[in-house]
């Protein structure tokens, strides 16, 4: 291990159940760098002003050193197959495309739409407790992981009759972001392009049909809805739906687990919200803080040489910005190892900043706190069967892989 | 006495008068209760509502999206204190540190925060702006007003000023199908607060939006019908307008006529207070009792060549009365400055427009990111060869970054690349905007004495 780079230790798998003190010692230098290449800025106001700056790309092509320290570029959920989504793009493009995305999403233009499915969410998640049976349950399995891949199904407008072949390739996609160690690359890999390319099939005839006969889900008016923006070409639709099914429930399935692992560890928490539902609000905007799903944006890059706290970062160097190493910075949060629902002062990194700050956040939002409240009112004395849990090896998505839990029963 | 006892003490069983129950009033409150004030909290406001929010009073509400009663500000915590609401503040006797009410009664204090803000400059003709259907757009009341009357379907809405106000006005008003004509007197909408580069665009955005933009021209007369309901309007470039609706929106007017008489560095631009909030009387000796906040304050700045700014801006308001709040209550060693950088935002057209800084001072502006005719783009502002402002439209996000330049000082032009490089070019030009030499609102100083101990200052207010 002392053999290791402080950042070939954050992405050791060993140090995965908790990486914060890793965290405090990048900390010590506002940018660290080493013989692995990247450059990495973990302080709060450093992070933050950099995922501001104009002069850092979100696109591969500046990239001119490699990165060397993660195997594999994370994140790339298309697989060269469509054009890059509007997370890998700068503006003008990432604009115009976030901008017609948002369109059918968000205010101004679609201001209810979120609020709109508390009552399907809510049903959603009541149907999902109710299943639950045994006395252990893997909430991964039978809860955090169907919830967002069921919202997203309904908001992209997915027949519920395709929904279960949905969820198979959504499960084979996902399985690439997370690879196993010891699994056979080869057989996985071409199990994903499989399935990438059955599902972008699959989207494209759906996408025809709401071409013809459109409907007010999202996938009909990202085909046919035109404003300012104008409208995206087909391949555009394609891999802005795969963003959002990818980026839009791998995160929120991180968020709830990690959620509900904070709050067993902190049974007073979980009591409190028992009592008093409303507490979700605040409690997950603490558990972004203090959990994030996304724990660092690896993949921007300086489009020129930039100067920060007095070290320069190359041009076409890999930089990566660990926002959780940011949300736990004593510099900004007091006491900044507590979970504490109760803070006042939490302007936190969890959902990013600046342009490419968190598309889905609303709905994020939404889904956990329904999520953690239903599950605090019902589960019957739940208990971690162990802890730490076993993680998924992903250093940048980073949650548990199952969240084993003894219950005495559920609360009907 | 030992002055901290006295501190303590103040803190333990002050008087405090806040003068102005809005939002710096409200915020200046919460903070003095939150550090642990104990004392006597009383608030004086002449509106007989509670403080509410301004900024949707020009925007949702005048699109009938929000009602002007549901404005009220959301308070941060319990206050306990005596609200003095309907009454307003018509004296101050600085010596014997008293408060005059219009209903004739007097209230003590040990501390006094001052934060009035400012009130819209009415149209200089009483006749003419007695006429029924004549606005102008300031309070609550001005909001739901108006608002009720656009519903009812004017055949012709005539603004009078394109600034951040008159712009979003007009806006509003096509938003809702209404014909409306803006006169200018400036060569482009917003030219006063952000120059002629950016004039252009707004010009083109009032322009496509199907807004009938006069510049260059005053308003001679508003004219009524003999039912005294305002009928059309003359401009000064021998033009008539039709219109049975007429806002008023030149700007605002510092609420400090109840100061005068007072020795308070009190005048039409505000009233002179150090980065402390505390007040400056006519004499330029700082006040230690009395503090100022919000719109009515006007402060130096040390990144903006310790002028004096005084700022319309929500953010400030807020800001600043925390910083005042505190410093009321602290000893000299731990009090904070109010080194707030300007920042305000608009929405019009269906373009959000935010801004940093102080572009007006900028002698040169530069496009960074975007495009002019997109309007989607952010542009700095040069002073004397740094960054001095920044605005963005529909780029916002991007708005921090250009504020750390400026508080870093940092050259302009800015020397290095960005992605999304201006389509229609980059280079410094000039900003354009008007020249200062035209005569503004403020107040003439003259210095009389010969000792220091009888030299005095008297204020003449500058015409208006």
């Amino acid at each position: 291990m002392t053999d290791l780079s402080l950042l070939q230790q954050i992405t050791d798998y060993s140090n995965r159940h908790d990486p914060y003190p890793l965290y405090a010692r990048l900390r010590e230098k506002p940018v660290h760098h080493d013989a692995t290449g990247p450059y990495a800025v973990g302080g709060y106001h450093l992070v933050r002003a950099l995922l501001h700056d104009p002069r850092i790309s979100s696109e591969r092509r500046y990239r001119t050193v490699p990165d060397t320290a993660v195997s594999g570029e994370q994140g790339d959920d298309t697989g060269g197959v469509l054009p890059p989504n509007f997370l890998r793009l700068d503006p003008p493009e990432h604009d115009r495309l976030r901008a017609i995305t948002n369109r059918p999403f968000g205010p101004p233009h679609s201001p209810h739409r979120v609020d709109g499915m508390r009552g399907e969410l809510k049903t959603i998640v009541t149907d999902l407790v109710d299943a639950l049976d045994g006395d252990e349950i893997d909430l991964v399995e039978r809860f955090s992981y169907p919830f967002p891949v069921t919202v997203i199904c309904r908001l992209l407008g997915i027949p519920r009759e395709d929904e279960s072949r949905f969820h198979g390739w959504a499960d084979t996609l996902v399985a690439t972001l997370d690879p196993l160690p010891g699994q056979d690359a080869t057989e996985r890999d071409r199990s994903a392009q499989q399935a990438r390319i059955e599902l972008g099939l699959y989207l494209n005839g759906l996408i025809e049909e709401r071409r013809k006969t459109p409907g007010d889900d999202m996938l009909s008016q990202l085909a046919v809805g035109d404003g300012p923006e104008g409208r995206m070409s087909s391949m555009e639709v394609l891999s802005t739906a795969a963003l959002l099914l990818i980026a839009g429930h791998e995160t929120t399935v991180n968020l709830i687990t990690n959620g509900m692992l904070t709050l067993l560890r902190h049974p007073e928490v979980l009591e409190r919200l028992r009592a008093d539902e409303r507490l979700a609000v605040p409690l997950v905007e603490e558990l972004l803080r203090y959990e994030p799903p996304v724990q660092m944006i690896p993949s921007r890059t300086p489009i020129t040489d930039i100067e920060v706290a007095g070290t320069t970062i190359p041009k076409g160097a890999p930089l990566w910005l660990v926002v959780a190493a940011g949300n736990r910075d004593p510099k900004r949060f007091a006491d900044p190892d507590r979970f504490d629902p109760d803070r006042v002062d939490i302007q936190h990194l969890g959902l990013g900043s600046g342009i490419h700050s968190c598309f889905g956040a609303p709905l994020a939002r939404l889904e956990a706190q329904l999520a953690l409240a239903e599950l605090a009112r019902r589960l019957e004395r739940p208990r971690l069967v162990e802890d730490p849990p076993p993680y998924r090896t992903n250093a940048v998505l980073r949650g548990p892989r199952q969240l084993r839990l003894a219950i005495d029963g559920v609360r009907r | 006495m030992n002055g901290d006892g006295w501190l303590e003490q103040l803190r333990r069983e002050g008087r405090i008068v806040i003068v102005g129950a809005s939002l710096a009033g409200l915020r200046a409150a919460e903070t003095l209760r939150d550090e642990g004030f104990t004392g006597s909290l009383t608030l004086i406001g002449d509106e007989p509502c509670g403080p509410y929010d301004r900024p949707p009073l020009s925007k949702q509400v005048l699109l009938g999206m929000a009602s002007a009663e549901h404005t009220a500000l959301p308070r941060r915590r319990e206050l306990d204190a005596h609200w003095r609401l309907g009454s307003a503040a018509t004296g101050l006797d600085m010596a014997a540190r008293r408060v005059k009410l219009a209903d004739g009664d007097e209230v003590e204090y040990d501390r006094l925060l001052i934060t009035t803000g400012v009130r819209a400059r009415p149209w200089p003709h009483p006749a003419e702006a007695a006429l029924d259907g004549v606005f102008v757009l300031r309070g609550r009341d001005d909001s739901a007003a108006l608002e009720r009357r656009l519903a009812a379907g004017p055949r012709r809405v005539l603004v009078i000023g394109a600034g951040f106000t008159g712009s979003e006005i007009a806006s509003a008003c096509r938003e809702r199908g209404l014909a409306v004509t803006v006169a200018e007197r400036g060569s482009a909408p917003l030219v006063g607060a952000l120059g002629g580069v950016i004039g252009e665009v707004a010009t083109q955005m009032h322009l496509d939006a199907g807004v009938d933009l006069r510049c260059s021209v005053t308003v001679t007369a508003l004219q009524g019908d003999a039912a005294g309901r305002v009928r059309s309007v003359a401009l000064s470039d021998g033009s008539t307008v039709d219109a049975d609706v007429v806002v008023v929106s030149l700007g605002a007017i510092r609420n400090t006529d109840w100061l005068a008489g007072s020795g308070l560095g009190a005048g039409p631009r505000g009233i002179a207070c150090d980065a402390g909030c505390r007040a400056f009387d006519v004499r330029g000796i700082v006040t230690d009792d009395v503090f100022v906040a919000g719109d009515v304050a006007r402060a130096p700045h040390p990144l903006f060549g310790y002028q004096f700014l005084s700022l319309e801006h929500w953010g400030n308001a807020v800001e600043q009365a925390q910083i005042a709040a505190h410093n009321m209550i602290s000893a000299a060693h731990d009090r904070r400055p109010h080194l707030w950088v300007p920042a305000f935002w608009s929405s019009q057209f269906g373009v959000n427009i935010k801004s940093v800084g102080v572009p007006s001072m900028g002698e040169e502006i530069m496009v960074t990111q975007g495009s002019l005719t997109g309007r989607r783009f952010t542009a700095v502002y040069g002073h004397q060869g740094r960054v001095i402002g920044a605005v963005t439209f529909d780029h916002g996000r991007w708005l921090p970054f250009y504020e750390d330049l400026i508080q870093r000082t940092a050259p302009f032009p800015p020397p290095f690349p960005t992605m999304d490089p201006p389509k229609e070019g980059a280079g410094p030009r000039p900003a354009g905007f008007p020249d200062p030499s035209v005569p503004t609102h403020g107040p003439t100083v003259t210095v009389s004495g010969y000792s220091p101990a009888d030299r005095t200052v008297a204020f003449t207010p500058g015409r208006a």
